[in-house]
């Protein structure tokens, strides 16, 4: 059932970017690009996401397993590093190079671009990356 | 700055930001999991048993959509104007940020900021600068 699910939410996850107009790259970064002829859309796309996931997240925190009895997985790390501020600034150029964050990536791939294709091999590359340099050597 | 109102779409956006918020509420309700795309996609590359499943359903419910949106009426066709060189490099940032920041714009910007995390918020707030500032080198001071 949880299989299900997940499967699930990533279809509605992906139908929720092709409506909105996230999983075309013109369209977010004519949203980031404050400067020119700014389209301010992408805005109400945040807006329409956490109206509606503040309230589920609301319910979620006060319960210790989901409604299907899955233990309640919320992320517990507190601390603001380096590795977080770093890391977005990273993920912030490279989304403003090309317009493509990690769900559109995925949804412009489906979509048959094969522009989207070499988008993701090359963000898994990246994230393989991660893995190699994080993973591999015992950290002290 | 001046509004792009030729481009602007706040009923389709809002429209399809509930399904975003829809999917993410559905995901962490039922099975207890925040709805980040980096953290789903990128845990299958560290594979542990009884771990991949999901993410693998998730990942195929994306790449899916397309097809089941072309079921109800025509698919939108994206602009990706970006060459095939910036596309990787834009690919090995984005892999190697979002894993480094545990989070991108489903898992910090929705996600996060739902659940009001100060770290997402600081998160969201670094990428969102980072990409203003990105697209305002490229497109007025590089004029590309």
């Amino acid at each position: 059932m949880t299989l299900f699910v997940s499967l699930l939410a990533g279809l509605v996850f992906g139908l929720g970017l092709i409506v909105s107009g996230m999983a075309d790259p013109a369209k977010v970064l004519g949203f980031l690009d404050l400067a020119g002829r700014w389209d301010p859309s992408l805005a109400f796309v945040m807006a329409g996401a956490i109206g509606i996931a503040s309230i589920a997240f609301l319910a979620a925190r006060r319960r210790s397993v989901s409604l299907l009895g899955a233990a309640m997985r919320l992320p517990s790390a507190r601390e603001i590093d380096r590795r977080l501020v770093l890391g977005s600034l990273v993920f912030g150029v490279g989304w403003g190079i090309a317009g493509f964050c990690p769900g559109p990536g995925l949804v412009a791939l489906g979509m048959g671009e094969s522009k989207a294709f070499v988008f993701v091999l090359a963000m898994l590359a990246g994230m393989g990356l991660f893995e190699l340099i994080e993973h591999r050597a015992p950290r002290a | 700055m001046s509004i792009d109102w030729n481009h602007f779409t706040p009923l389709a956006s809002l429209a399809g930001g509930a399904l975003i918020g829809i999917a993410a509420a559905m995901f962490v309700l039922l099975n207890g999991r925040i709805a980040g795309i980096s953290g789903v996609l990128g845990g299958l590359l560290r594979p542990s048993k009884g771990d991949i499943g999901w993410r693998a359903a998730f990942v195929l419910g994306l790449v899916g959509a397309p097809s089941v949106y072309l079921l109800f009426t025509s698919l939108p066709h994206p602009q990706i104007d970006a060459g095939y060189g910036t596309l990787v490099l834009a690919g090995l940032l984005v892999g190697l940020g979002t894993r480094y920041s545990s989070g991108c714009t489903s898992g910090h910007g929705v996600c996060g900021l739902s659940r009001l995390s100060p770290r997402s918020l600081v998160a969201t707030g670094a990428f969102m600068g980072a990409g203003f500032a990105t697209v305002f080198v490229v497109r007025h001071l590089l004029g590309i």
